[in-house]
């Protein structure tokens, strides 16, 4: 498939993705206080979108993902973040 | 015509059924899951089960729609292992009902130890049934090292085959060692979490076409029943042609819960 069919096919939705991804970052520089570990992450995960690399997607998964291999002694609680928190596991 | 192989009808409604039955659902499978807060006592389940059993394939008859389902208890309800095997104890004589197809959805949710507990004893029971199995796997940052952790203690029970096991919720970061590891890997298309279905389209593009398949995971929560025609219609508009269509959402469903001899396919 050419490139081009690509971008004619995708570019709209994913010009709308970045715009909201943008608009987020806004609302956050509006708001009072600091970051939490969700939106270091987020703006670290911003990095990879064009880093000239491949796998953005599993590479921005990854980056997310608590890096641990143990089991944790009892469940924290019942839900998720969606970005590990490091001070999680001091 | 297409199969949804992992759906929870039971919080979803009428509509519901009939936006499936409109768009060429045949079948569906239902597996056991958390309610949205956790049960005050086993008893509870026992009358989860036989809504799962009893009541909800009358409901899809009713749209031309086959019911099938998954008993287990989930690993948000497992951090009392206790009362998590008060609830195991009532499966075995559910087996035999004729919409079973196995075990689950099993797995882990924040990768604890007592988690991990009952999922072993859950692996036992399936394999000391000869059930088919189907994993869910834990969400957002816990899903990569929880999927690890259960395909090692399915390697550990060493008497479930790979190929009659499905994990489910799979994104780019975990099919590749699922797939190489021999088990099936589901897809679950979301609104905003797990999978949607223009990253599944890529994965198809990416992974081919074994041991995969489709799903909604359609709940109480933010998620759409009509997640896997949308995912139909993405093949078709990035110009796959039919028979991969039909493959990724009818012939590999069958392939997998075909396993168990109560799946019948007959008409689809």
């Amino acid at each position: 498939m050419q490139r081009t069919t690509v971008i004619d096919r995708d570019f709209i939705e994913a010009r709308a993705a970045l715009l909201d991804v943008a608009a987020f970052l806004d609302r956050l520089d509006r708001a009072e206080g600091d970051d939490d570990f969700r939106a270091t992450a987020l703006r670290a995960a911003t990095a990879l979108l064009d880093d000239g690399h491949p796998d953005r997607v599993r590479r921005l998964l990854e980056h997310f993902s608590d890096p641990t291999t143990t089991l944790l002694d009892h469940a924290p609680s019942q839900g998720a973040a969606g970005a590990y928190d490091p001070a999680s596991s001091v | 015509m297409y199969i949804e192989p992992h759906i929870h009808m039971v919080v979803r409604t009428i509509d519901d059924y009939t936006a499936l039955a409109h768009a060429g659902c045949v079948a569906v499978t239902e597996p056991a899951f958390w309610a949205g807060y956790d049960r005050a006592t086993p008893q509870a389940f026992a009358d989860y089960f036989d809504q799962l059993t009893l009541h909800e394939p009358k409901r899809a008859a009713g749209f031309g729609i086959d019911h099938y389902c998954w008993l287990c208890i989930n690993p948000k309800e497992a951090e009392d292992p206790g009362f998590a095997r008060e609830v195991i104890e009532l499966i075995p004589p559910l087996l035999e009902r004729p919409n079973v197809l196995g075990i689950g959805e099993i797995g882990l949710n924040k990768n604890s130890k007592n988690e991990m507990l009952i999922l072993e004893a859950q692996l036992e029971l399936a394999a000391d049934h000869d059930q088919l199995v189907l994993v869910h796997t834990p969400h957002l940052e816990d899903k990569l090292k929880g999927t690890r952790l259960i395909m090692d203690a399915i390697k550990r029970n060493g008497r479930l085959s790979p190929e009659r096991v499905l994990i489910d919720h799979m994104e780019e970061h975990t099919i590749g060692e699922v797939l190489d590891r021999g088990f099936w890997a589901g897809m679950t298309l979301y609104p905003y979490t797990k999978c949607n279905p223009t990253r599944a389209v890529d994965i198809v593009e990416c992974f081919g076409q074994e041991r995969m398949w489709f799903n909604s995971s359609g709940d109480w929560g933010v998620s759409d029943p009509m997640a896997v025609p949308k995912f139909m219609m993405e093949l078709r508009r990035r110009g796959h042609d039919a028979a991969t269509v039909q493959r990724m959402t009818l012939d590999n469903p069958k392939a997998f819960l075909g396993q168990c001899p109560k799946f019948s396919a007959d008409g689809f």
